[in-house]
């Protein structure tokens, strides 16, 4: 039997909840205070994910680098491949809110999309 | 002189939700003076995910928050002026500003809405000893140069203070392929959110050492190093729990000051405790027809609260402008000239915006903000009008780190005949 | 081959310089720093004494006594913040009374101007912010404040602009004497020249030890202080010491010349001479003494805490002029407090030395005029609208706490002896000096001393070879990072 423990992100309470698995099966989750620590746990367990937020190159734009999101959210164990798609990444500007700037990251099947506008540099 | 209906100084999160709002509530003649390059304030750097929850009923990263507002400021054609600091601001409402291309401008207001926003408490400010090398920075300007100019302000990271800047800028520099060797903080608990501790700490490895500070600070040039020590009580430190860190870069998070040095000048009445302006129901300050919203009036714990309140601002200084242009007889018929009640903040509740209240000039609801001076669990906030209990809501949690509120019915108020206090507290039962 | 090397580009080498830029000579200052003011002269007091302390028939007692009276002038000549604020010595018992009397009468040996004993009642009208506890004090006109940084790079800036060359980065490892004068070792190279002067601060005995059999010994005696916010306000006009007692020194309270309020020094001899790092029972020590004084200071406005290094030399003198056994050799050793208020007299006494021994003619073009950084806030509201019309860079403010333009920081890059680094831009403008320690203003600083140098903001330092700002690009370690 595996044991985990988890601080639960649902309020500021911060509950320590542990999560017995057998054979990768959750067969209990304790610790919780509320409904929202268990599914939290459940879900933290079986396949973490988290939104990636970072900044990627823009050549010839009026600042030098434009921030990013991951679309939706991605496997966390990906979050280093997703950087490191990143960090050899440059886009021209402009650069537009909501332009995806890199599709299919890292094989995640979620696209990188800028969260801001890059306008092009006025020399 | 130009003259304005309503001045907005700082084109932040606070000052276009206060235009919009404005705008939207029937005035037509709006300034925004914004000292930066763009509009949107500290939102630009803040490219991390999480705000908007409330406003927008999704999760938006800082720049995508701001631009919605900036679109709407644009929709509105609200004129505003960037690159644009504001010098001084006399109580009849005269603005000194300046900029390199308008010079220097002299504008007249009938209203002004303060929305500076705060800065960082500096290594100064904190006193630590030692050296002073290059290496060390506030962990917002850090984000500037790591999220705006692209650049790292150093490799080998300690942390000082959990505020969620600081926990931001753990997990960034580490994204960005730095070693974020530990996050120290001098309290007993976190000033910042679960989510970020788990997310932004907890994801990489990275340990928070409550109850622990920097003595000292190595390196004549550049930082070599930082020791870390954990502290008692009263925050001293405890001899023989010294601990050394190689590190080129220290960032601190160490808490954030309203910037109310225009605030100040003009003569508005402050309140030491939250470092902002004294404001009543209208979050209009002692000078009449001067609001003041968002952080610096309070620092707040999400941005969706400072667009509701700088909303609220904006409402109220179209009603203050209104009610100016009406003949004296008309102004006797709004009865709105009551006694202003004073709130008062006890046992664990360090302050409360407003600070005091008028029954006859309030809305049917107001929101009343406040933040608690230590973690409380299980414990009830409780309202008192005079010596009678009309709330007693249990929370489960209440950490300093968030700020908390109560709503206020003036049916409620009005009801009590010969109201003195409205005291709001922190009761175990 | 040099006429003069001065070591040290401190405010004693550039008050030397600047003396003898009257002089047809050529005369280089050598700094191991990446600029003028950067050790001793960049951390003190600020304090133009009035001489009242110094022991009379002393060194000190003279080049502070004409230090101090030369003050003025010069800083309409060289154009920088001075104001003859005026000081007081606080006595806070009886029993200490016989000792304020014995300063008085020492300050009348002196020929102080003005000097008096004021009782409690006056004492506390003069400054009502005192600490009721004081019962009376010495009161001397003649105390004044000025801008170390300030003073500092005038007389450089004024030396340079009358042909005085200045090489930094450039730190003196060996001297020995040849039979034209002396050859100095450097990082950069050998020098020679006539004469040299050492006006090497914590460093001096280790260049006069060089040449003299007569060693000299010098201490750093650190010294730490703290900075109130400006919105802390006029809490003191005056320069308020604390009669030294048998409790201590006791440290000092007063404005500066931009309207913080400074406090300190502690005293505490240090056998490093690279650390000048403030220590925690240092700053307590200061905010205790100094409330000993001004009950009232707000310790929760302090903006910043720093620490400099008096150079002390065992004999507790100045040491100026050549060793008997050293000719051309001319110390200006020891140069601790009142320091700062005498370097106009050594400036000149040291200048008469060497040109006793070098004659030198005139410098015809010598203009002992130099104008400063232009503050637009000192100026009219119609003449600074002109300004900004004539050049749109003084519109732009970068440093918001200090309301410092994009104007003044290009001045105080392409002025004589430009800064390279944001020290060196604070030291000039003040652009991050205020409340938020440069938070704000840091990255718009860097951004225009790149492109003023055309160099990457890669290459843009705090304070030199080695304070790097920034390390690299975002990303661009990603690689070595465990995922």
């Amino acid at each position: 039997m595996e044991k985990r423990s988890l601080t639960c992100i649902g309020c500021p309470l911060g509950c320590a909840v542990s999560v017995e698995l057998e054979d990768g099966q959750i067969i209990n989750v304790a610790g919780n205070t509320c409904k929202r620590g268990d599914d939290y746990a459940r879900k933290e367990v079986t396949r973490p994910m988290r939104i990636v937020t970072s900044t990627v190159s823009v050549k010839g734009g009026d600042i030098p680098v434009v921030s990013v999101k991951t679309e939706h959210d991605i496997p966390k164990e990906k979050i280093m491949d997703i950087m490191k798609c990143l960090a050899s990444l440059c886009v021209p500007a402009p650069v537009h809110i909501g332009d995806v700037v890199l599709e299919n990251a890292a094989q995640t099947g979620v696209n990188i999309v800028a969260t801001k506008d890059v306008a092009v540099k006025i020399s | 002189m130009n003259s304005y209906d309503i001045v907005v100084i700082g084109g932040g999160p606070a000052g276009l939700a206060a235009a919009v709002s404005a705008k939207e509530n029937g005035i037509e003649s709006i300034l925004i003076l914004e000292r930066d390059d763009k509009l949107g304030g500290i939102l630009n750097q803040c490219i991390h995910n999480g705000f908007g929850l409330h406003t927008f009923k999704e999760e938006l990263t800082g720049p995508e928050y701001a631009d919605r507002f900036i679109k709407q400021v644009a929709a509105l054609e609200i004129p505003y002026k960037l690159n644009t600091m504001v010098l001084d601001i006399t109580e009849e409402k005269i603005i000194t500003a300046v900029n390199s291309t308008d010079g220097l401008l002299q504008i007249k207001a009938k209203s002004v809405i303060l929305s500076m926003g705060c800065r960082e408490r500096s290594r100064g400010a904190l006193n630590i000893p030692g050296s002073r090398p290059a290496g060390i920075y506030s962990a917002g300007t850090a984000q500037h140069l790591v999220n705006i100019e692209g650049y790292m302000p150093g490799r080998e990271v300690v942390i000082l203070g959990s505020g969620d800047i600081g926990l931001i800028m753990a997990r960034r520099m580490t994204l960005e392929g730095a070693n974020v060797k530990v996050v120290a903080e001098l309290m007993p608990y976190s000033g910042g959110l679960k989510r970020n501790i788990v997310q932004c700490l907890d994801d990489y490895g990275i340990p928070l050492k409550l109850s622990h500070t920097v003595i000292a600070v190595k390196g004549k040039k550049r930082l070599e190093g930082v020791t870390l020590a954990q502290v008692d009580g009263e925050g001293k430190p405890i001899p023989g729990t010294e601990k050394d860190y190689r590190c080129d870069t220290l960032l601190l998070s160490c808490g954030l000051i309203p910037e109310n040095e225009l605030s100040k000048a003009m003569g508005t009445e402050m309140d030491p405790v939250t470092g902002g302006p004294c404001v009543n129901e209208s979050l209009e300050t002692s000078i009449s027809g001067v609001f003041a919203c968002g952080n610096v009036l309070h620092v707040h714990d999400l941005v969706d609260y400072v667009s509701e309140e700088a909303a609220a601002a904006g409402k109220n200084a179209v009603e203050y402008i209104q009610y100016k242009a009406l003949s004296p007889e008309n102004k006797a018929a709004l009865c709105i000239a009551g006694p202003e009640i004073p709130l008062i903040p006890a046992d664990g509740v360090r302050y409360t915006v407003p600070k005091k209240l008028c029954t006859d000039r309030m809305a049917e609801k107001l929101t009343v903000r406040f933040r608690v001076g230590s973690v409380y669990k299980n414990c009830f906030i409780s309202v008192y009008l005079n010596d009678r209990q009309i709330l007693h809501r249990k929370k489960p949690i209440m950490a300093p780190g968030e700020m908390e509120q109560i709503t206020l019915q003036k049916e409620q108020l009005k009801a009590v005949d010969d109201l003195k206090t409205i005291t709001v507290k922190i009761e175990e039962t | 081959m040099y006429d003069v090397i001065i070591i040290g580009a401190g405010v004693t080498g550039s008050a030397i310089a600047r003396e003898l830029s009257r002089y047809q000579l050529k005369i280089s200052v050598i700094e191991k720093g990446e600029d003028v003011c950067c050790e001793t002269s960049k951390a003190n007091s600020g304090i133009v004494h009035s001489g009242i302390d110094c022991k009379p028939g002393t060194v000190k007692a003279r080049m502070n006594i004409l230090g101090n009276e030369k003050m003025e002038a010069l800083s309409k000549e060289l154009d920088f913040p001075f104001k003859q604020n005026g000081s007081l010595i606080l006595c806070f018992s009886e029993e200490d009374r016989p000792r304020l009397n014995q300063l008085y009468e020492q300050g009348i040996a002196n020929r102080i101007p003005g000097i008096r004993i004021v009782e409690k009642e006056e004492l506390h009208n003069l400054e009502p912010n005192i600490s009721d506890e004081a019962i009376a004090a010495v009161y001397a006109p003649t105390g004044g404040i000025v801008c170390p940084f300030g003073m500092n790079i005038a007389f450089a800036e004024n030396a340079a602009e009358n042909g005085v060359e200045f090489l930094f980065h450039t730190e003196v490892t060996d001297i020995r004497k040849i039979p034209q004068g002396y050859v100095l070792t450097t990082n950069e190279g050998e020098l020679q020249t006539r004469c040299v002067v050492n006006a090497a601060g914590i460093h001096a005995d280790k260049f006069h030890n060089m040449v003299s059999e007569h060693q000299i010994h010098i201490t750093p005696r650190l010294g730490e202080y703290c900075l109130l916010d400006k919105t802390a306000g006029k809490l003191v006009e005056k320069t308020i010491f604390q009669l030294p007692t048998r409790l201590g020194k006791g440290v000092l309270v007063t404005p500066t010349v931009h309207g913080n309020i400074l406090m300190g020094p502690t005293a505490r001899d240090s056998d490093d001479r690279e650390s000048t790092d403030t220590t925690a029972e240092g700053l307590a020590q200061v905010i205790e003494s100094a409330k000993r004084s001004v009950p009232v200071l707000p310790i929760r406005q302090i903006i910043t805490s720093f620490c400099g290094s008096r150079a002390h030399e065992d004999g507790g003198e100045f040491i100026l002029g050549e060793p008997e056994d050293a000719p051309g050799f001319f110390d200006a050793a020891g140069i601790e407090s009142p320091g700062l208020t005498s370097t106009p007299a050594i400036g000149c006494y040291i200048a008469e030395l060497v040109c006793g021994l070098l004659s030198p003619a005139e410098n015809p073009n010598f203009n002992g005029r130099r104008t400063g950084i232009l503050d637009p806030k000192t100026l009219s509201k119609e003449a600074y609208a002109q300004l900004i019309r004539e050049q749109p860079a003084y519109g732009n403010i970068i440093c918001r706490c200090e309301t410092v333009t994009e104007g003044e920081i290009l001045d105080a890059i392409h002025r004589p002896l430009g800064a390279r680094s944001l020290d060196g831009i604070k030291r000039r403008t003040r652009a991050g000096m205020g409340r938020c320690q440069s938070g704000f203003c840091s990255p718009k600083v860097m951004e225009i001393l790149a492109r003023e140098y055309h160099i990457s903001p890669l290459d843009i330092t705090k304070s030199g070879n080695g304070a790097d700002m920034i390390v690299g690009r975002t990303k661009e370690y990603i690689q070595e990072v465990s995922p």
